[in-house]
């Protein structure tokens, strides 16, 4: 400490500082999400609606022919249970974005990007922070669908973990990149139609996507071109204990994509948050 | 380890040496959104230990600066500094020197005020034991003490001020920004508010910018920034303001200042 006279020396963060923020915004999120009970149950409600009414009503349509990663023929709800997972992480991603809009438009998200902390490490724990929550929901949800009788391999609980924390952060960064567009709460309807629904069911998690080849080969492409397909399919794979590669490749590069996407369009010197002012101005 | 230490010591009594550096400096700062000019080049510095009011109107461009100086918004053109350390450039080190109370609320009003505190002390990577500790003792000094586990959602205006102060205090920032605290409060919370950051700035030598339109919020002694239209029309004492303006009170004086601004301008 020689220069006093002009300023103190950058300190820097240390790994300790880094944890206890990462830490604690796990641990605000995970508080806001149980004070929010009414978004717990709707976000069982609706898988839990698509499989015990959809699925049962669909069962004697659509019938499962062997496909990996099943080794017998199937029930339609087991076929459908990883395509809710990954509905589940979906939902709860943008929602997570959500109430990013709705944060920036309260300041809850000024308290955050305050921190002196790197802000692309604040969003990156505002994600993992997000996708900790999507776990909570996937594993309860898991739980119902066991007394459906929907039992993969006792294994399976484990090996599908790591595969939800990547499709969760995929998800995730996708919501975050689209709600740094977004200036207000009305546009997030817009989105939910044009991004949840589209992606939902352009996906192999209603049926498979041989079907829709024998239907319409270009519908075919699009669900394979469509990362939440990958997402779905990495889950239903690790759910059976096996990895599905081409999945985890679209997924991992689609997760990096998006986060450094998201992240420079939260950038002050380059990202959309320059373009006007947030809130009361004055 | 080390590096902590100064940072105490300047609370106590800010060294002569240490009076080169100011707390805040804004220099030659323009915004614009889209071809709408918010700021036009505005400088102005706010020393530590000082209390320096920035005085506009509506729509002057006082939210701006804010957004700027906190890094909300990038900087277009000029330069931010706190204590000597570029915003853009060395933005950790500093926003770890700045506490900021935004205009609109922003505490997590279903979360406790602990709650609340811890938050924010993790966001600037104070551990647990040392956030428990210091949110204790700043429940204590703005007498909330004993509603350390209520609700935020059950406090008054006034106390969810306090608590957005105590708040911006939590990591011993040396410069305080305050955007139009009082709006909103009433008679006896605003003279609270005033007084409790008044005493900062004498007991802490805190640097302070408080953003008011309020003009008697303002005393003889304080740093007085006259901001209208986006840009700086004075800067200095408030009674030199005053005196150089020909006025009796900080209100004439600013409708001097702004009226011989805007009639000339409004044809332009």
């Amino acid at each position: 400490m020689s220069s006093i006279t002009t300023r103190e020396a950058p300190r820097g963060f240390s790994f300790a500082e880094y944890m206890t923020c990462l830490s604690g915004i796990v641990w605000r999120e995970g508080l806001r999400f149980l004070h929010q009970r009414e978004r717990f149950v709707s976000a069982l409600v609706r898988p839990l609606v698509w499989l015990f009414i959809f699925a049962a009503g669909f069962r004697q349509v659509l019938g499962i022919s062997i496909i990996p990663p099943y080794e017998t023929y199937i029930l339609y709800e087991v076929y459908i249970a990883p395509g809710l997972m990954a509905m589940i992480q979906l939902f709860n991603g943008m929602q997570s974005s959500l109430s990013m809009v709705y944060d920036r438009e309260m300041g809850n998200m000024r308290t955050l990007l305050v921190s002196p902390l790197p802000r692309g490490f604040l969003l990156f724990c505002k994600l993992l922070a997000g996708t900790a929550v999507s776990l909570l929901q996937v594993y309860a949800f898991l739980l119902i669908a066991w007394l459906w009788d929907i039992t993969p391999p006792p294994q399976g609980y484990l090996t599908v973990l790591p595969a939800l924390i990547l499709s969760g952060l995929m998800l995730g960064s996708l919501g975050m990149l689209i709600s740094s567009g977004i200036k207000q709460l009305e546009n997030f309807a817009g989105v939910m139609n044009f991004v949840i629904f589209p992606m939902f069911f352009a996906s192999s998690a209603l049926y498979p996507l041989w079907r829709v080849q024998e239907g319409n080969p270009y519908l075919y492409y699009l669900c394979e071109a469509n990362p939440f397909t990958h997402a779905v399919e990495l889950i239903r794979f690790a759910l059976y204990g096996q990895i599905n590669w081409i999945s985890l490749a679209v997924v991992a590069v689609c997760t990096i994509v998006f986060m450094i996407g998201a992240i420079l369009a939260y950038d002050p010197s380059r990202g959309l948050a320059r373009r006007g002012p947030a809130g009361g101005e004055g | 380890m080390t590096s902590p230490a100064p940072i105490a010591e300047a609370q106590e009594t800010p060294r002569p040496e240490e009076a080169a550096v100011p707390a805040l400096s804004i220099d030659g700062v323009s915004h614009a959104y889209g071809p709408r000019r918010a700021l036009t080049n505005v400088s102005f510095n706010v020393q530590p230990a000082s209390f320096t009011a920035l005085l506009g109107l509506n729509g002057a461009g006082k939210s701006t600066l804010f957004s700027l100086i906190t890094r909300l918004f990038g900087i277009q053109s000029g330069r931010v500094s706190i204590f000597g350390h570029d915003v853009s450039k060395s933005p950790g080190e500093a926003l770890r020197l700045l506490g900021v109370v935004f205009q609109p609320r922003t505490l997590d009003l279903d979360l406790s005020l602990t709650q609340n505190l811890l938050y924010h002390a993790a966001l600037h990577g104070i551990g647990r034991r040392e956030a428990s500790a210091r949110s204790a003792e700043l429940l204590g000094r703005i007498g909330l003490a004993d509603r350390a586990a209520s609700k935020v959602r059950d406090l008054s205006g006034g106390q969810m001020r306090r608590l957005e102060i105590a708040r911006a205090l939590l990591h011993q920032p040396r410069l305080l920004l305050l955007d139009e605290p009082t709006v909103g409060l009433d008679v006896k919370a605003r003279a609270d508010i005033i007084s409790h950051v008044r005493q900062l700035v004498t007991e802490q030598g805190i640097g302070v910018l408080w953003a008011t339109h309020l003009f008697d919020e303002i005393m003889p002694d304080d740093d007085l920034v006259v901001l209208h239209q986006g840009k700086v029309l004075a800067q200095g004492p408030m009674n030199r303001v005053v005196a150089e303006a020909g006025a009796q009170d900080v209100n004439t004086a600013f409708m001097r200042l702004t009226g011989a601004q805007t009639m000339p301008g409004g044809g332009a």
